[in-house]
């Protein structure tokens, strides 16, 4: 278990830069995940953490020491890749063993011929601890296996069982679930999640998929075109995005974005006034961002988008509504409850309407999130 | 008529067409487009491969000379010839010890090469072409280029020695050195095709493998290569290995160009002793004995390689 600290990263290819300035700090202990579009700069992110590449220029930290100059064996953290990377020739039991007889025998215990007259009892240990990891994970029945021979979720398995074998200070994880079908990954999302609270190991992990950063992680730290965005709580991203496209990239369905108009104090979107709760300049035009469950429908067409129903997705638990209306071009989605959009049918023409309740987002030109006037923010929490 | 029967009932059940259950009339039709797809080559096979194959194996238990009107049977009275023959003897063992030099060599060599070239961007290009280039040359006039270097008065090999103090040598003419002069135009030959095979081999072994490896502690080149590369290269190593074994026993065109197989048969091999037996001495009979025997060797050594090294080689 181990704290990481990343001070201002840099990294540069020739003449694209990957990373731009990020710092990070991960508490020991803590699930962190970073997401990000692909490209962002997260896996190099994490390979910089792990000593496969290096940065730059800044540093990283593991338990306050500078890590920089050590070699990945010697920061002692382990890696989960998205291909698993298991070694195809190897049993799943020489996979587990790997980096055991790396750490744990001498170049002559391991040397190809020699190596087995000697060593016994390292040798002995190695083994011991592989079937113990093994029955943590219950893949004891597949020890004898090669990669080849196993299912994806098999192989998940066993490369998360080579990472956790020799107790790392730290697990990186790069979009390890990426491979696996739907339900599956579902499942391993708990699976993971279970796996550090009984650990309590320092996680990293890496993904695209929003809904992953959302569910298992303490921390979500986003990540876009090599710089981060935001680092708070799953809830807090969610709820106060910094940044517009930190609103846009988490959640799902994404957040209704529009613009509005600021005419005499006022905010104007299409013909629909909004509270004017935020401090902008006359004449400014800025972004709206309203999260499909802060809309609904409703039947009269006063005081509301007027628009016509162009999709209609029916979750069971919940309907996506789709309205097309003259705020901007892409549909308004509306989430509901289906027993009380039964009534909507596609082509028919509805009012959009904001909830009471609804968390409404400001952003200005550059995307930056402005907030609300602090007495009606200390209003709105205490409501 | 069963078939009938089975097929009949089905007709009646509403599938769609593509569905219809008519195995026995798509078989049949089946094989006779791939009988005619597959005649030509199995022709070709008949003609090229095992027709000469049978002649050869015919023509060996005759006494048959190139252009006569006769020939007797003798059974295996040529290869008792043979086997009494010190010159048979003394070009089996040329031909299995220059592909003990060569083989390895041009394997580790080419290996070696590979790894070396493909561990920096730098000249990549221009290394990988200079290595491949002797592949693509013709032997017999890079052997007269050779022929040259090897010249024991202006010669550039023996000038090099010259000036380094050392005694120069009649590379070509000399029993103690032909074979191996013969071998080092081999390695300089085969090298820069085992090389573009491991560099072909090398491409496909995933990154995220040498990363894992690092990770896992193989901190030195020497583990990464014991753990990731060269159980990966398996399948390469092995046909390699049988490409160059293969190539190694096809030794001709030097030997033919630059010794003649001599002095006093030092540099003679298989082939070269088929070819003169055959084509300068006319005994074809014995001629086809000899090729019996390099066939039977080259099959046999091809599948040994295949047998020991599949047992421990990974197809991923």
């Amino acid at each position: 278990m181990a704290a990481i600290e990343l001070r201002q990263l840099v990294k540069r290819f020739g003449g694209a830069t990957i990373l731009r300035d990020v710092s990070l700090s991960v508490e020991a202990g803590e699930f962190l995940t970073v997401v990000g579009p692909s490209g962002c700069g997260k896996s190099t992110l994490l390979k910089i953490i792990a000593g496969l590449e290096e940065q730059t220029s800044g540093e990283v930290l593991i338990d306050a020491q500078p890590a920089d100059h050590l070699r990945p064996k010697a920061r002692d953290i382990a890696m989960v890749f998205q291909s698993y990377a298991l070694y195809p020739h190897l049993t799943v039991f020489d996979n587990l063993a790997l980096p055991l007889r790396m750490r744990w025998l001498t170049p002559v215990e391991r040397a190809p011929m020699i190596g087995r007259f000697v060593g016994s009892a390292a040798r002995q240990r190695v083994a011991q601890a592989v079937h113990d990891t093994a029955a943590f994970l219950e893949i004891s029945h597949l020890l004898d296996r090669k990669p080849g021979q196993l299912s994806g979720g098999q192989r998940q398995r066993v490369a998360l069982g080579r990472a956790l074998v020799r107790r790392p200070k730290a697990f990186l994880m790069d979009e390890p679930l990426s491979n696996l079908d739907a339900k599956l990954r579902v499942s391993m999302r708990h699976e993971l999640a279970a796996l550090h609270r009984r650990l309590g190991a320092t996680f990293v992990y890496v993904t695209h998929d929003q809904s992953e950063a959302m569910t298992m992680s303490d921390r979500v730290a986003v990540m876009m075109d090599g710089a981060l965005l935001q680092v708070d709580s799953p809830q807090a991203v969610y709820d106060r995005p910094s940044h517009r496209s930190v609103a846009e990239f988490i959640g799902s369905p994404a957040i209704n974005v529009f613009p509005a108009h600021v005419e005499h104090g006022r905010m104007r979107a299409d013909s629909v006034l909004l509270p004017s709760h935020w401090d902008v300049a006359d004449n400014e035009t800025v972004t709206v961002g309203i999260r499909p469950e802060g809309l609904t429908l409703k039947a009269d067409a006063h005081g509301g988008w007027r628009g016509e129903v162009a999709h209609l997705e029916n979750m069971g638990a919940d309907l996506f509504v789709h309205v097309r209306t003259q705020l901007c071009d892409k549909a308004i989605v509306v989430r509901m409850p289906p027993q009380h959009g039964a009534g909507v049918k596609i082509g028919e023409t509805v009012t959009v309407t904001r909830l009471a309740s609804a968390v409404t987002l400001v952003f200005d030109r550059d995307g930056q999130r402005i907030d609300p006037r602090r007495e009606i923010l200390s209003e709105v929490v205490n409501a | 008529m069963p078939e009938t029967a089975a097929i009949l009932p089905a007709r009646d059940v509403a599938l769609p067409a593509r569905f219809s259950p008519r195995p026995y009339r798509v078989a049949a039709s089946e094989s006779r487009h791939a009988v005619a797809l597959v005649a030509p080559a199995v022709g070709l096979m008949l003609v090229l491969l095992f027709g000469p194959t049978a002649a050869a194996l015919v023509i060996s238990g005759t006494d048959w000379e190139f252009g006569a009107a006769t020939a007797r049977f003798v059974g295996f009275g040529n290869f008792r010839a043979l086997a009494a023959d010190p010159v048979f003897w003394k070009s089996l063992g040329n031909t299995l010890t220059y592909a003990a030099v060569v083989v390895p060599a041009c394997v580790g060599g080419g290996l070696a090469l590979a790894l070396l070239i493909e561990s920096r961007e730098r000249f990549r290009a221009f290394y990988r072409t200079a290595h491949f280039l002797p592949v693509m040359s013709t032997l017999v006039a890079m052997a007269v280029v050779w022929q040259t270097l090897l010249h024991p008065t202006i010669g550039l090999v023996n000038q090099v020695f010259q000036l380094m103090g050392l005694e120069g040598r009649n590379w070509l003419r000399e029993e103690g050195t032909a074979l191996f002069a013969l071998a080092l135009i081999g390695i300089w030959q085969n090298l820069g095709y085992a090389m573009v095979l491991f560099m072909a081999g090398l491409k496909s072994i995933p990154r995220d493998l040498y990363h894992a490896a690092e990770i896992d502690g193989a901190d030195s080149a020497l583990d990464r290569f014991r753990t990731v590369t060269l159980p990966l290269l398996g399948p390469v190593v092995m046909f390699v290995l049988v490409m160059m074994a293969v190539r190694a026993f096809q030794l001709f065109e030097t030997v033919h160009v630059l010794t003649k197989g001599g002095p006093n048969k030092s540099s003679e091999v298989l082939l070269h002793l088929i070819y003169v037996e055959s084509f300068e001495f006319l005994r074809t009979g014995r001629g086809a004995a000899l090729t019996v025997i390099y066939l039977a060797m080259v099959v046999g050594i091809t599948l040994l390689l295949t047998r020991i090294i599949e047992r421990r080689v990974h197809y991923a």
